[in-house]
């Protein structure tokens, strides 16, 4: 059994326009260790899959479906089980680290909560290993600046700040939506450095949820493509940059900058991601796709295992893709 | 701190004189004077009366008396109207009553209107909040002056549990009304601003962090989620604490509680300029004040806030 079984998990939210459908029938496992990348545009329901894993949707926000979590099932879970795993075994670093911490309290505060709360500790004790893990975090003057409240760090500096909060229970899982979106480029690739430091020395699973390829290069083992709420292609990292086996996924990775191409044209995906309020019949990226068929717009081939580890949902059959990227 | 404190210490000074000044010219451009009465008396009587009390000399010639007065022997002037009592002993009178009761019924004001704001921002959209707007809505379409004479309908006249006026010395009894017919209206007002503000904090960024790092529901609202959405009811405490302990003129008519509103009603009628500038000078003085309370609290609460 997997640490994390993800079966079928769907979002809606209740709004005025009617119901969103964000995240459709999403299923992937995780196991100890191990790090996945979660790539998508805005809206694609990345983020909003990792705020149903811990039970954070926003109040109109319903999740459907199903995830375990070492054999315990957490969505439609009372809050007392979700809290004793949030932090605890699963914790989570958001994207935004100017509006992410509490500008009231005193980093040392906001950190030794989670200690004292979930392991008991006295405030001192808890302080003293807080301060050890802003060290780890590469914080320079840890000692004397736990003591600052966060409007005194940079961005860069916050969002350590953030990971060295997330890390203080040790949590088996740490989802990482978008760490680095809200930093500029060079401590960007700070953080994540640090981040995929941290991964090897604490040993800790990872989700990293991004927009940026590159980053999930980088970083991740397993990558999952999601459009439309819906996983389009998982593969592990290596097989995917080299011959993706989806339309989106070949215009994501076209999308990127190249720095070997000299004078090439950066292509884009036309068009916009679809309006969530009405449910896609179809494939959701056939409207943007350039190989689409006439039953795209109708049907939409489950996701499907068509080489080992490697899965996609597209009516499209592999060799045709494979053949136009040869 | 202390600089700044200091600074707005100072400042002070001259919007108390630019007080005085308006107050003054107000109270004399209205027709009339503390001796005109329905039976008109001989002039030499009113002359002689004028002369005694300065009111023949030059406008700023009283000004620079009454605020000599003031600086010199904290002195706010004998009353026009009552004859063996000063301004001092009046406010002396007066301003205990309006704070004891006043401060009650902000107390009162405040512990129920951030508790019911709290209680219906956290639970949205569920009995407790059609219960807490609703009791706003009423409480802020029922004025004080409508409140007081039912109130005395049920407690005093209805069930004769409360004596329906008076003072007493401050006997609980005869402060339950004054107190309740006052909060009432500040409680509605305070319940409606902290539900909104509680509202928008519920909904902001570090909220879900405090909600991701497993803390119970209390712990978030109480460590994280009340000190900022209690800014923006900051700012409106300060001048209300001040309305509330310099009394309400109609608390002090109706229930006869013999306070500063009541004192400050009879001045305006009876032209008893130095009561009327005592008054005005008192609710002036306590509203720069608590302003600056207010501000020096908001450093308090948002480590932002430095001065």
């Amino acid at each position: 059994m997997a640490m994390l079984d993800v079966n079928n998990l769907s979002v809606r939210f209740d709004t005025p326009d009617g119901v969103v459908n964000a995240v459709n029938d999403v299923s992937f496992s995780l196991d100890k260790g191990q790090t996945l990348g979660i790539v998508g545009e805005s809206g694609s329901g990345k983020s909003q899959l990792a705020f149903a894993i811990m039970g954070l949707l926003a109040k109109n926000g319903r999740a459907g479906g199903s995830v375990r979590f070492n054999g315990t099932e957490l969505v439609g879970a009372p809050l007392s089980t979700l809290n004793r795993i949030r932090a605890n075994h699963i914790a989570m670093i958001f994207q935004d680290p100017m509006t992410s911490l509490n500008p009231y309290m005193r980093v040392s505060d906001q950190m030794a909560e989670v200690l004292v709360h979930h392991r008991g500790m006295g405030k001192a004790a808890a302080v003293a290993e807080c301060v050890r893990m802003l060290d780890a975090v590469k914080i320079p003057d840890a000692r004397g600046r736990v003591r600052l409240y966060p409007h005194e760090f940079s961005g860069g500096m916050r969002q350590r700040v953030m990971i060295a909060m997330s890390l203080l229970c040790q949590p088996d899982l740490l989802i990482a939506d978008e760490p680095t979106t809200a930093l500029d480029v060079t401590v960007q690739a700070q953080i994540m450095h640090l981040l995929g430091e941290l991964q090897r020395d604490f040993g800790m699973a990872t989700i990293l949820i991004t927009h940026d390829l590159g980053v999930i290069a980088g970083f991740a083992r397993e990558v999952i493509v999601m459009y439309g709420g819906q996983v389009m292609e998982s593969a592990p990292v290596d097989p995917f940059f080299a011959r993706p086996s989806h339309p989106y996924s070949r215009g994501l990775l076209h999308a990127l900058p190249r720095v070997d191409q000299e004078g090439a044209v950066l292509s884009a995906i036309p068009g916009t991601p679809p309006n969530m309020t009405r449910a896609p019949r179809g494939c959701p990226f056939a409207p943007r796709c350039d190989l689409v068929m006439a039953s795209c717009h109708d049907s939409l081939s489950p996701l499907t295992e068509w080489a080992p580890g490697r899965r996609r949902a597209c009516n499209r059959p592999v060799s045709d893709l494979l053949e136009d990227a040869a | 701190m202390y600089s700044y404190t200091l600074k707005r210490t100072l400042g002070a000074i001259p919007t108390l004189l630019a007080l005085v000044v308006i107050s003054f010219l107000l109270m004399h451009a209205a027709p009339g004077g503390p001796f005109t009465f329905e039976k008109q008396l001989p002039q030499q009587v009113i002359d002689n009366l004028n002369a005694k009390y300065g009111l023949d000399q030059p406008l700023y010639v009283q000004m620079a008396r009454y605020v000599w007065g003031i600086v010199a022997h904290f002195d706010f002037g004998p009353s026009f109207v009552y004859k063996d009592r000063t301004v001092n002993e009046i406010i002396a009178q007066g301003f205990p009553v309006t704070l004891q009761y006043g401060g009650w019924a902000f107390l009162f004001a405040v512990v129920f209107g951030v508790g019911l704001g709290v209680a219906a921002a956290v639970r949205q959209n569920s009995l407790i909040d059609y219960f807490a707007v609703g009791l706003s809505i009423v409480a802020s379409v029922l004025p004080n002056f409508v409140l007081a004479p039912i109130l005395v309908l049920i407690f005093t006249v209805g069930l004769h549990w409360l004596p329906g006026g008076g003072w007493e010395g401050g006997d609980w009894k005869h402060q339950v009304m004054p107190i309740i017919a006052m909060s009432t209206a500040y409680m509605a007002s305070i319940t409606r601003m902290m539900r909104s503000s509680m509202l928008e904090v519920l909904n902001s960024n570090h909220i879900r962090t405090a909600r991701a790092k497993g803390l119970p529901t209390w712990k978030v609202i109480l460590r994280h989620a009340l000190k900022p959405s209690l800014i923006p009811v900051l700012s409106y405490l300060g001048p209300v604490f001040v309305a509330m302990i310099t009394g309400s003129v109609v608390i002090d008519m109706y229930f006869s509680t013999a306070g500063i509103g009541k004192f400050f009603v009879d001045a305006a009628l009876n032209r008893d300029y130095a009561v009327m500038m005592g008054v005005t000078l008192l609710a002036g003085g306590l509203t720069i004040l608590f302003n600056l309370i207010v501000d020096l609290l908001y450093a308090w609460v948002d480590p932002k806030v430095r001065y």
